[in-house]
């Protein structure tokens, strides 16, 4: 039924040359919030478990779209952002999400549609019938339109750090009243991020990373949330030499990258644009680069490194561990 | 597309024919541009991201000039800063200069064959055209390189010939090569292949990024793979339209007048167009959608130089060169060591021009 519903609010203003000079620099940010491919197959959600309790509601929340009031504990959540979905069947709300957008590939059996977190469509999302949205994005004043049918909706946008993440989770717990997972969750990837900073040798302190986000060589700063592990790690982040016009994602010349000769490169273009250790080697001027020569190019998992889930514990370990190599 | 309704307007005719102003003599102007060139070739590769001793760049360069005949040039650049200058750096100049020359050379062509000063190499559907084979396979495909080609420039070249093959097979059908006729085909052509795009982008918004990056245009990836796949294209198509300088002249007077003067009106075009098309469309394949060179800096030559296309067409060829190799010094330098997308500083520095053109047309009439 929602499948077949015109995307009525597709912009129309896309013009492909000359009406898109505007801002590319917010609109990279943008789009890389957004930007979740591929597919995975492993699974450490439990729908199972659940600790409801009604009494817990109505509960009152402060989400980025302002003071949320949640009457019941909803049974019909929709969520349209990729993290959200992964951090609601982590804390073991599975069971009450009705539907995801078309980019929450992850865990498996989230109830994946073709509805579009990009271009959302509020008469699409209210034929699910939903008692609670989640949005990371608010597109097309999608959450005033919501807000006006009188779906409870909370936005939660990318997180600054891991924080923001983890009171994120903890909300999304006490939204759906699951508030004792979320708990758990968190202090488990809080341990496990510890653990693996503390795994990181003396001498890698200072090393410097280069994170990948397109063959183009976009990037990521200590500004932004992927940013924010390195600097735990202990890492040198060579984007930090853009200045802050380029928007904490900046898209580097390859001369400058080739010449700051990283001794880390973390690709998370690797199912979006099917780079790889090889095809990093093959470029011109990077044969000559320490994380090349020294096989220290880690091909990471775009969506989780995209993300500010609970997966982003996985990433930390598997930085840590070539780190330690 | 919001050019459309002034394209379809018969625009007055800026390219008088030949005699109008030769203000200054062939060579003279010819070497200004040529000057330029040199400049900003030189400026190019001296300026980027990574600071290189312009005095070791000018020795790496010699002793590589003169390797071949066993010549060692001292004090030139090792490791790293070699790689830089001779691996990434210097490719994307030159790619800059072929890519630039051959969008304004084709524009200058085009807005010669359609009699149009609005006219410019996107006009009959290549840009529209690129723009979905590229966005298809970024969106679709499951390989990334044919052989040792990249797959999204192989399709956009194809694109780009498909979108021109499309116009002018549509031109034909309503009403044979004659230009209005051919104009509004491949309008239609453009805003359908556009929309086509469109429609497949937004249903790809994961590759989002990727296809907008491309559509902004980026030299940012040049290697010298690139400059040697497109410069069979363009070399033959360049000299091809650089040849059909004084028959584009007489074209100007009129399709019954040039007739008339033994040049046929339906065959120029459609070798013009060809052409054009060809440089156009390798200029993309490597590039993306560059806006703006194609449409300015053929007004920029006829300023300089009267509106002879002997003259427009080759200075257009070294200015346009010029023109993009500032333009992507600028998007390399203004953000160092990010990179601005190319596309934004031509339309930057081309967007205020086209108004101004427009201005100042409308004040002389």
């Amino acid at each position: 039924m929602s499948g077949s519903l015109p995307r009525a609010a597709r912009s129309t203003s896309r013009a492909p040359r000359r009406s898109a000079v505007a801002l590319p620099a917010l609109l990279t940010a943008l789009l890389l919030t957004l930007t979740a491919c591929g597919d995975s197959t492993e699974d450490d959600g439990d729908g199972a478990a659940s600790s409801s309790e009604a009494a817990d509601f109505p509960v009152t929340l402060t989400a980025d779209n302002g003071e949320v009031t949640i009457e019941e504990q909803p049974a019909a959540i929709i969520s349209m952002s990729p993290t959200a979905t992964e951090t609601l069947f982590a804390i073991g709300a599975g069971d009450q999400v009705e539907a995801v957008d078309d980019n929450s590939n992850y865990p498996a059996e989230a109830p994946i549609t073709d509805l579009s977190a990009f271009t959302p469509n509020a008469e699409a999302i209210v034929a699910y019938e939903p008692d609670l949205v989640v949005l990371s994005d608010d597109q097309n004043g999608i959450v005033d339109a919501l807000g006006s049918l009188d779906v409870p909706v909370l936005l939660l946008e990318s997180a600054e750090d891991l924080d923001d993440a983890y009171a994120q989770m903890e909300l999304l717990g006490e939204a759906t009243g699951h508030a004792d997972e979320a708990a758990d969750v968190v202090a488990d990837v809080r341990d496990r991020i510890e653990a693996a900073v503390d795994s990181v040798p003396a001498d890698a302190a200072g090393q410097k990373v280069f994170h990948e986000l397109g063959p183009e060589l976009y990037s990521a700063d200590s500004s932004t949330f992927i940013g924010s592990i390195y600097s735990l790690l202990g890492l040198e982040n060579i984007a930090d030499g853009a200045p802050d016009a380029s928007g904490g994602y900046p898209q580097l010349s390859a001369e400058y990258v080739v010449e700051q000769a990283p001794d880390l490169i973390v690709l998370a273009d690797t199912k979006c644009c099917d780079q790889s250790a090889a095809t990093v080697a093959q470029r011109p001027a990077f044969d000559a680069v320490p994380a090349v020569v020294d096989g220290r190019v880690v091909e990471a998992d775009d969506d989780v490194a995209s993300r500010w889930g609970p997966r982003i514990a996985d990433f930390a370990e598997t930085v840590a561990e070539v780190l330690q190599g | 597309m919001s050019t459309a309704t002034q394209r379809t307007r018969p625009g007055r005719t800026t390219a008088e024919p030949g005699a109008v102003r030769p203000r200054r003599s062939t060579l003279v102007v010819t070497t200004a541009a040529g000057l330029a060139l040199v400049v900003a070739v030189l400026a190019g590769i001296w300026v980027g991201a990574v600071p290189l001793a312009p005095g070791r760049v000018v020795l790496t360069l010699a002793d590589r000039a003169l390797g071949p005949f066993g010549v060692d040039v001292p004090g030139r650049l090792e490791g790293t800063q070699a790689a830089v200058l001779l691996q990434l750096r210097l490719p994307r100049v030159v790619l800059a200069v072929l890519v630039g020359a051959a969008l304004a050379v084709s524009g200058a062509a085009y807005q010669g064959v359609f009699r149009n000063p609005l006219a410019d190499p996107y006009l009959l559907g290549a840009a529209a055209g690129a723009g979905l084979g590229a966005t298809l396979t970024i969106a679709h495909s499951p390989v990334q390189t044919l052989g040792p080609v990249g797959i999204v420039p192989l399709a956009a070249f194809a694109g780009a010939l498909f979108g021109v093959f499309c116009a002018l097979a549509l031109g034909s059908v309503a009403g044979g090569a004659h230009s209005p006729t051919l104009l509004l085909a491949g309008i239609a052509v453009a805003a359908f292949l556009a929309a086509a795009q469109n429609l497949v982008q937004q249903q790809n918004t994961d590759d989002l990024r990727q296809i907008y990056g491309w559509m902004i245009g980026q030299l940012g990836s040049s290697q010298w793979s690139d400059v040697v796949l497109v410069l069979p294209y363009l070399g033959v198509a360049c000299a091809v339209l650089l040849c059909c300088g004084r028959a584009l002249d007489v074209l100007a007077v009129g399709d019954d007048e040039a007739g008339s003067l033994g040049v046929h009106p339906g065959r120029l075009r459609l070798l013009v167009i060809l052409a054009a098309s060809l440089a156009t469309a390798s200029a993309v394949a490597v590039s993306g959608l560059i806006g703006f060179v194609g449409l300015v800096v053929p007004h920029i030559v006829r300023r300089l130089a009267g509106g002879s296309y002997t003259r427009v067409l080759p200075l257009s060829l070294l200015v346009g060169g010029a023109f993009l190799v500032l333009a992507d010094l600028i998007a390399r330098v203004i953000l160092a060591p990010a990179e601005l997308p190319i596309g934004v500083v031509t339309a930057f520095v081309g967007a205020p021009f086209f108004a101004l053109l427009i201005w100042a047309g409308a004040r002389r009439r």
